[in-house]
């Protein structure tokens, strides 16, 4: 049975809602609340980055500016919503940080868009640095180090709907969320859309056939802007507080590992990668102090062994499915993710009992047993258990390039 | 007087440690095509590692030391990691090392904490050489200098006089004629970024102890280094030469020029209040921007960098 596709499409829209809407009903606590609060406001960031990155092919460094300055504009709206009583809701504020974004966009992207690649990544880099020092000079507009605060009950409010309770906090981001994603994903759509993809793959071959790619760039780089944006602000109307540090490198690293490690090349990676890392952060920051070593370490392994990311293997997954090879790729790949998983291990127990050498604490454990950090035996079995998981990772991926187990596990060289 | 003399000799000095560090940089790119966005950091391991050699064996041995472990390290990261991203592209290879900059930080951090460390250089280079304008200058930074100047030269002359030089100067042309010739070039390019990551180590054992060794000493050079590297026009190293004294001559100038921007806008007849946060901001508060500054009008007005020989 094949659904139309025009059907099927709009029906994962639909459960898609369906989820936003049902989700504060499973997970009601107060904390989850908050933390699915803040997945919103990554998943649409991290979304209009991999706009820039997966969809066009520019490696940004500096895109919190764009998400800093829309959530700035929006704590400002907010501040004069409450002083002037504008006729404004408070609910429709994103509008001005998609707007503040863009603006943003417009007038760094004039001049930064005229590179691509490795330079236009310095640039970004350089710019971000810019803005986000200016944020801690002036004071009038960034408020210094405390950042500004805001009040998201005031104002009118659209229908009855207030700002006050987190449950709808949370409908308010699940909506914007949710506009945002549909808008992004429409954009793939379009032409220029397309063009943004030719640009990335071949950028002579497009202005050969007529189109300028800077502009293509350019445009691209303006709408990117804007949700991020509008992303800021959805931050600002949760936190009802901006501060200067918003605007730097820290979160804009932070957006770049969640589209990477999620993936770039489908559209639905980023947000997996968002969803996973707000979760690492809030979770595992309770169980260890080292987490972002953790993150720092998936990262690089994505770079090396899954370029696409987690969404690149859930599409390439999926792909076997459809053409039924799944029972002819799986051994190799479960074997790849077993001997991933027992290095990961491995290097969980070096790091973990690394840590406690300087900082001290309870001695590690694992699986009911201790491993006191100042026994060398401890250290043996760590390394080994790394070196057992990277050897079944080195076998799986030589499986994978050379066709047959035994091929993968003979000494020499792969004839070509 | 004595400020244009002492924030000359600064300026120059930091302009030779941003250069130590961006020829490192700009050698790495012109041979393999790959921004190292982890250069600061093997800087700061170098630094690192100098404090903690330094304590067992001495600075000197250190000073040696510590720079060739950089470039061991270097070694092994291009051999394991990037040589095998290097087929997904210039961006893929970007993107790894800059996994590679938050790990090296996040490492450091586990190993030797948070805190800065107490580095200081041995008594004799602390003590004054010269005395100007009652002023002792300290004999560590002309020292520096030296040792800056020292590398250059021998990097200049190993690949312009050698026969290593020549494999490399021609692998960087024509990599694939050199392969067929019989040459190894996966291990020149292992070479290069070794002897590049040794060469911001060794700039981490100086700028360690003349700056300050803590976590965040990578994040804080590492964008300034990429400005010199663009600015002056990317994968040379003249430009690079040319971009870092510049750079240093401006920072230290603007820090050491007491002066308000509300001061320097009246001279061109623009008034601003002293009150407003314009008026408030001081030349010396601007310094750090100042580089990202002269990147963005760069960028607008000659976007191939000062020196640069080809379009990115």
């Amino acid at each position: 049975m094949s659904l139309n596709p025009t059907l099927k499409t709009i029906a994962i829209w639909i459960a898609f809602a369906l989820v936003l809407a049902v989700l504060p009903m499973i997970f009601s606590s107060r904390p989850s609340l908050t933390l699915m609060n803040i997945i919103g406001v990554w998943v649409v960031f991290a979304l209009a980055y991999n706009m820039l990155l997966g969809q066009s092919g520019m490696l940004s460094f500096g895109h919190a500016v764009y998400f800093g300055l829309g959530g700035y504009a929006a704590i400002h709206m907010m501040a004069a919503i409450k002083a002037q009583k504008l006729g404004i809701p408070v609910a429709a504020l994103p509008l001005v940080g998609f707007m503040a974004g863009m603006a943003a966009g417009a007038v760094i992207g004039w001049f930064s868009c005229r590179r691509s690649g490795t330079p236009f990544a310095m640039i970004s880099l350089g710019v971000g640095e810019l803005i986000a020092a200016s944020g801690l000079m002036f004071v009038s507009i960034f408020g210094g180090e405390e950042g500004i605060s805001g009040d998201r009950s005031a104002g009118p409010e659209l229908l009855g709907f207030s700002l006050g309770p987190q449950i709808n906090v949370y409908y308010f981001i699940a909506f914007w969320m949710f506009m945002a994603t549909l808008a992004m994903w429409a954009f793939t759509k379009t032409p220029l859309g397309r063009l943004a993809n030719a640009v990335r793959d071949n950028a002579d071959r497009v202005a050969f056939i007529g189109y300028d790619p800077q502009r293509v760039r350019y445009l691209v780089f303006l709408i990117s802007g804007g949700f991020a944006g509008l992303a800021g602000s959805l931050s600002a109307v949760n936190f009802e507080i901006i501060t200067p540090e918003k605007l730097g490198a820290i979160n804009s690293g932070a957006v770049l590992l969640m589209a990477y490690i999620g993936g770039v090349a489908v559209f639905f990676g980023p947000i997996i990668g968002a969803v996973l890392i707000s979760i690492m952060q809030s979770m595992l920051s309770d169980f260890t102090k080292v987490w972002q070593l953790y993150l720092g370490l998936l990262f690089v392994v994505v770079v090396m062994f899954a370029p696409y990311g987690i969404g690149g293997i859930v599409a390439q997954v999926l792909g076997a499915i459809r053409k039924g090879e799944l029972a002819e790729k799986l051994p190799g790949w479960l074997m790849g993710l077993v001997g991933a998983l027992i290095a990961f291990g491995g290097a969980i127990m070096v790091i973990e009992m690394a840590y406690r050498i300087r900082e001290g604490g309870r001695p590690f454990q694992a699986f009911g047993r201790v491993f006191p950090h100042g026994d060398p035996l401890s250290w043996v079995v760590a390394a080994a258990v790394t070196a057992i998981g990277l050897a079944v990772l080195v076998v799986a991926v030589r499986w994978r390039r050379r066709g047959s187990l035994g091929a993968a596990l003979s000494f020499g060289e792969a004839t070509p | 007087m004595e400020t244009i003399v002492f924030s000359t000799l600064n300026g120059v000095l930091y302009g030779l440690l941003l250069f130590m560090l961006a020829s490192g940089l700009t050698l790495i790119f012109s041979m393999m095509g790959v921004l190292n966005f982890a250069h600061a950091s093997f800087y700061m391991l170098g630094a690192y590692l100098a404090v903690t050699l330094g304590s067992v064996v001495g600075f000197w041995a250190a000073l040696v030391l510590a720079p060739i472990c950089v470039g061991l390290f270097g070694a092994a990261v291009e051999r394991l990691g990037l040589r095998h991203v290097h087929k997904n592209g210039h961006v893929a290879e970007l993107l790894f090392t800059f996994g590679l900059a938050y790990l090296i930080e996040e490492i450091v951090k586990l190993v030797w904490g948070k805190n800065p460390l107490p580095y200081t250089p041995p008594p004799i280079l602390q003590q004054p050489l010269f005395t100007l304008w009652g002023t002792h200058y300290p004999s560590f930074r002309i020292f520096m200098m030296v040792v800056a100047i020292a590398m250059f030269v021998a990097l200049w002359l190993l690949l312009k006089r050698t026969r290593v030089g020549l494999i490399v100067q021609a692998s960087l042309t024509h990599p694939h004629m050199v392969g067929h010739l019989g040459h190894n070039v996966p291990l020149v390019f292992m070479g290069v970024f070794a002897v590049g990551c040794g060469m911001a180590g060794l700039a981490g054992v100086i700028g360690g102890a003349l700056l300050v060794t803590d976590p965040a000493m990578a994040l804080t050079l590492g964008p300034i280094v990429f400005v010199v590297v663009v600015v002056g026009g990317m994968g040379s190293l003249g430009g690079a030469f040319l971009a870092s004294v510049l750079i240093g001559l401006i920072q230290t100038f603007a820090v050491a020029v007491d002066a308000s921007l509300s001061d320097l806008l009246a001279r061109f007849g623009v008034l601003v209040s002293n009150r407003s946060d314009l008026g408030r901001i001081t030349l010396a508060q601007v310094a750090p921007m100042l580089p990202f500054l002269i990147l963005v009008l760069v960028l607008i007005f000659r976007p191939r960098g000062l020196m640069g020989a080809r379009e990115g």
